[in-house]
């Protein structure tokens, strides 16, 4: 870990600038207190703007809000010294109120569904992309083959995350909660996943490409 | 379109695409520079790419340019 500089006063605009300050001085509580409810503020409006998938209402939607807001004031606070004025200080701190609002989200989903059980549903597959599967059929050429490459090009790993948010509409970040890890990692193995797919589906001549590259 | 021109598009990987921790170390500058409407600069065209392509990040995203453009006061 490196370590950081101290706070360079002066080089932001006034008002992160004035957020510093009253956080580091001797207002600090009600600073804080100020800090607090706007990431209330924000991660109650997060939470609605989100709640199209996962239904939050009431009392459980101002609980998350809590919860997340809190957590990403923990996160402001012990990461003071981060902050190099790159953006506001607000848009800053609110960066860490989106965080925290996907990963309660994303708990949230486990208790309002289950890891879908086996055998995978290859129609779902043929749905989520519109593929018609009747006998005979183009589309169901294409299933097949899309099906066989899971099988043969992808590792155990790669397989298992892109089952999980391709065919089950798992959410990456409910899903790294299950698998563990980072979302970053997930985001690799399905992105390797995408791309030893698409490989394989042009070289059997089931998919044209549309972009150059990979 | 079609079902193999959506599964083309969705297995299309773009090969400058940053990554999750590159996109999220940097979503509090991109999003005031989209909310400036200055989200062209080079240097985020990977970070642009990232976030079409990933779904939380592109949700953070979202969240955040949202929450600095529609600020209480
Ligand atoms: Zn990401």
């Amino acid at each position: 870990m490196k370590s950081d500089p101290p706070l360079a006063l002066g080089s932001f605009d006034s008002a992160s600038e004035e957020w510093l300050k009253s956080l580091t001085g001797g207002e600090r509580e009600e600073a804080v207190g100020r800090l607090h409810q706007l990431l209330v503020c924000a991660a109650r409006r997060e939470i609605h703007r989100r709640s199209t998938g996962v239904r939050v209402t009431g009392p459980e939607l101002d609980d998350l809000a809590f919860q997340a807001a809190g957590d990403a004031l923990v996160s402001v606070l012990a990461k003071l010294q981060q902050f190099r004025g790159e953006s506001r200080f607000t848009t800053w701190a609110y960066k860490f109120v989106m965080f925290e609002v996907s990963t309660k989200l994303a708990r949230h989903f486990w208790r309002r569904s289950d890891m879908p059980s086996q055998p995978v549903d290859w129609g779902r597959l043929a749905d989520r992309f519109g593929i018609q599967p009747d006998e005979q059929s183009e589309g169901r050429d294409l299933l097949e083959a899309l099906v066989r490459a899971l099988d043969e090009t992808l590792t155990d790993r790669q397989r298992q995350v892109f089952v999980a948010i391709v065919v089950n509409g798992v959410p990456l970040d409910a899903l790294l909660e299950e698998m563990g890890g980072t979302r970053g990692a997930i985001y690799k193995m399905l992105f390797d996943a995408r791309r030893k797919l698409r490989s394989a589906l042009v070289d059997g001549g089931y998919l044209t490409p549309e972009h150059e590259g990979t | 379109m079609t079902g193999s021109e959506a599964l083309e598009r969705f297995l299309h990987t773009d090969p400058g695409d940053v990554g999750c921790d590159e996109a999220m170390a940097v979503l509090h500058i991109f999003a005031e520079l989209v909310a400036a409407g200055a989200d062209t600069k080079p240097e985020y065209r990977g970070v642009a790419a990232h976030l079409r392509a990933c779904g939380p990040c592109g949700d953070d995203f979202d969240g955040l340019l949202a929450a600095i453009t529609n600020e209480h006061p």
